[in-house]
């Protein structure tokens, strides 16, 4: 109060305020959040597209059918539309992935943060950069040129078939492994020095210090970017479609060919589909299982991520 | 790293005198770290490898300059090639302006206090993260059909691309911006700005290099971007270049997934093209990442 009115008096001398109004400003503080905008407008109009066919293709088959069913085959007669084959496909792709890349990414990272020197580091960076910018088609074409018929049969024979999981999912898992190690390696370097500081004063080791101090202190940014590796796996689609094959298959068998939601999306949605025929809809409704798995996992990712932020940052 | 615990005084053992079998699992932990880091670079090595010694023969000057054939042997990439650089020029276009603004509005404008805000926020995280195919379909509904109906042509390509990585650009954008101290801000705005004029004149121009860079990292993801392109229905055999915006097109990675998916048999082989394909693109990328180091560090100011 009392301030307010010794601005007051004040005022008649330096006025504080623009001579006239700015409208200008205005303007363009507008079309910049207009800008902001359009990137709600495209989840928005990502759900609306797979909410729209999603509900037609529900009218036809039920969602029960669609949710439980253990055979997939929308575009024969008889039609079948279990998407468990498709989600099985996935997670097993991803599972496999996951194997590989948990242990080699947070590994990479463990020795990043903790071991290399700055050096090392320096070099050794860029290389993982590169690793993540190699387009996923060439990643597919390697695992289906290379990995398997020079790696993959060279080792198990002929019980791995040209089109199989298991290839698609180890290389899935190469893929990956850059998105595990550069945040895990972010939240590492987090930590306080004096965490590590603590812990060597009272006799630790370098392994103990690593695996007992940095890594908890570290865990929901290690968490966070499992989660987000494993978003990646489960949308990643080029590697599958390629190296995986198209044949839907409900039960475990990783020599063998299957198919993935994504491989399944991109092998039917060529294009060319008459809109409204049921190919067309089941595009929608396996494309809105796919966000709705990848929805979760990123907010689980957001939050883990915020929580490291909150804490050291 | 060894020095701590190592003294030599009576009650050394009481403390812990690294014993040989600490010192043990402390070495094979550092191997173990070593081989997983291995790993990774022995895997991209093979298959740079791999890619180069199966495509080198095939790369030429005709590869670069032919169309699409049924021959294996007259078979190129020129149609992929133009239409790629349309979608990178429609791509460009679309997500320089609103990535940019975007990122200025959260920096500069946004109240990180209010729900909306940190709704925009958290929505270009997941955007970030919602699977290319997932574009493909928004594209094929959105754009190829339903409101706009633009058909299977350069735009609707370039655009689905350019909403596929505008979250990138923004993320780059926010960090570039950030960079810039605060008392460049507050200097400009005693002197009598307004804050548009302050962002415009002093803000931007220090961020550009920043901006430039995460542009180009975008563009050389976009690139690679096969999955929405088939859905948003790139045509697989194209002789012809693109004329326009409306023109329908096929780009590298689709013509290269053409090529791995044909089955080839002893007249026609269809693996060395598509090997050659994805060295052309490498190429590209590998140009495009090299203008972008290269503009971090001739341009990166230390404040």
């Amino acid at each position: 109060m009392e301030a307010g009115a010794r601005a007051e008096a004040r005022r008649p001398e330096v006025s504080l305020r623009a001579p006239r109004p700015r409208y200008g400003e205005k303007i363009i503080k507008g079309l910049l959040v207009l800008a902001a905008f359009i990137s709600v407008l495209t989840t928005t109009g990502i759900v609306l597209s797979l909410l729209e066919e999603t509900i037609t293709f529900f009218g036809d088959v039920s969602v029960g059918d669609f949710l439980f069913g253990t055979e997939w085959a929308p575009l024969f007669e008889p039609a079948s539309f279990g998407v468990l084959p498709l989600v099985s496909g996935t997670l097993i792709t991803s599972a496999i992935a996951m194997l590989v890349a948990t242990p080699l990414g947070l590994g990479a990272a463990v020795y990043l943060s903790e071991y290399a020197r700055p050096a090392v580091r320096k070099t050794i960076k860029p290389i993982l950069e590169l690793l993540a910018g190699v387009p996923t088609i060439v990643f597919g074409y390697f695992a289906l040129t290379f990995f398997t018929p020079e790696v993959l049969q060279a080792l198990f024979g002929s019980s791995i078939q040209i089109f199989n999981a298991l290839a698609a999912g180890i290389i899935i898992g190469f893929l990956i492994i850059p998105t595990v190690a550069s945040i895990s390696e972010d939240a590492m370097s987090a930590v306080p020095a004096s965490l590590r500081e603590g812990a060597f004063g009272l006799g630790g080791s370098k392994l103990q210090v690593t695996t007992r101090v940095v890594f908890p202190a570290a865990l929901s940014g290690i968490v966070a970017s499992l989660v987000l590796a494993m978003s990646r796996a489960v949308g990643e689609t080029m590697v599958v479609l390629i190296a995986g094959g198209l044949r839907p298959q409900w039960g475990v068998n990783v020599g063998e060919s299957m198919e993935t939601m994504t491989a399944f999306i991109a092998a039917t949605g060529k294009g060319d589909i008459a809109t409204g025929s049921i190919a067309y809809k089941t595009v929608f409704a396996v494309g809105m299982t796919l966000f709705v798995i990848t929805l979760i996992l990123n907010l689980f990712s957001i939050r883990f991520v915020r929580k490291y932020r909150q804490v050291y940052e | 790293m060894s020095a701590h615990g190592e003294t030599a005084a009576a009650p050394a053992e009481a403390i812990g005198r690294p014993t040989s079998s600490r010192r043990a699992k402390d070495l094979g932990f550092r191997l173990g770290l070593l081989t997983c880091l291995g790993l990774a670079i022995l895997l991209l090595g093979v298959l740079l490898w791999d890619v180069a010694s199966d495509g080198v023969d095939r790369l030429s000057w005709d590869f670069i300059t032919s169309f699409a054939s049924i021959n294996a042997d007259q078979a190129g990439i020129e149609a992929a090639l133009t239409g790629t650089l349309w979608l990178m020029g429609v791509c460009a276009a679309f997500i320089i302006p609103v990535g940019v603004a975007t990122a200025i509005y959260l920096e500069e404008y946004a109240d990180n206090t209010k729900w909306y805000n940190r709704l925009i926020e958290v929505n270009i995280q997941n955007l970030a993260a919602v699977p290319s195919i997932v574009y493909g379909i928004l594209g094929l509904a959105f754009l190829v059909r339903g409101p706009l109906s633009l058909g299977p042509v350069i735009l609707a390509g370039g655009l689905t691309l350019g909403l596929l990585v505008l979250p990138v650009v923004i993320i780059a954008g926010r960090e570039a911006i950030r960079a810039v101290p605060p008392s460049i801000r507050e200097g400009s705005m005693a002197l009598g700005a307004t804050q548009w004029q302050t962002i415009w004149r002093q803000v931007l121009p220090a961020a550009v290099p920043g901006i430039a860079t995460g542009v180009i990292l975008s563009l050389s993801r976009a690139i690679g971007e096969t999955a929405p392109l088939i859905v948003v229905g790139a045509a697989t055999f194209v002789a012809f270049n693109p004329t326009g915006l409306d023109s329908n097109f096929t780009a590298m990675p689709i013509q290269i997934f053409d090529w791995i998916s044909r089955p080839s048999n002893d007249v026609n082989d269809y693996k060395p093209l598509a090997a050659a394909g994805i060295l052309l693109l490498m190429i590209v990328l590998l140009f495009m990442n090299a203008i972008a180091i290269w503009l971090r560090n001739r341009f990166e100011q230390k404040w």
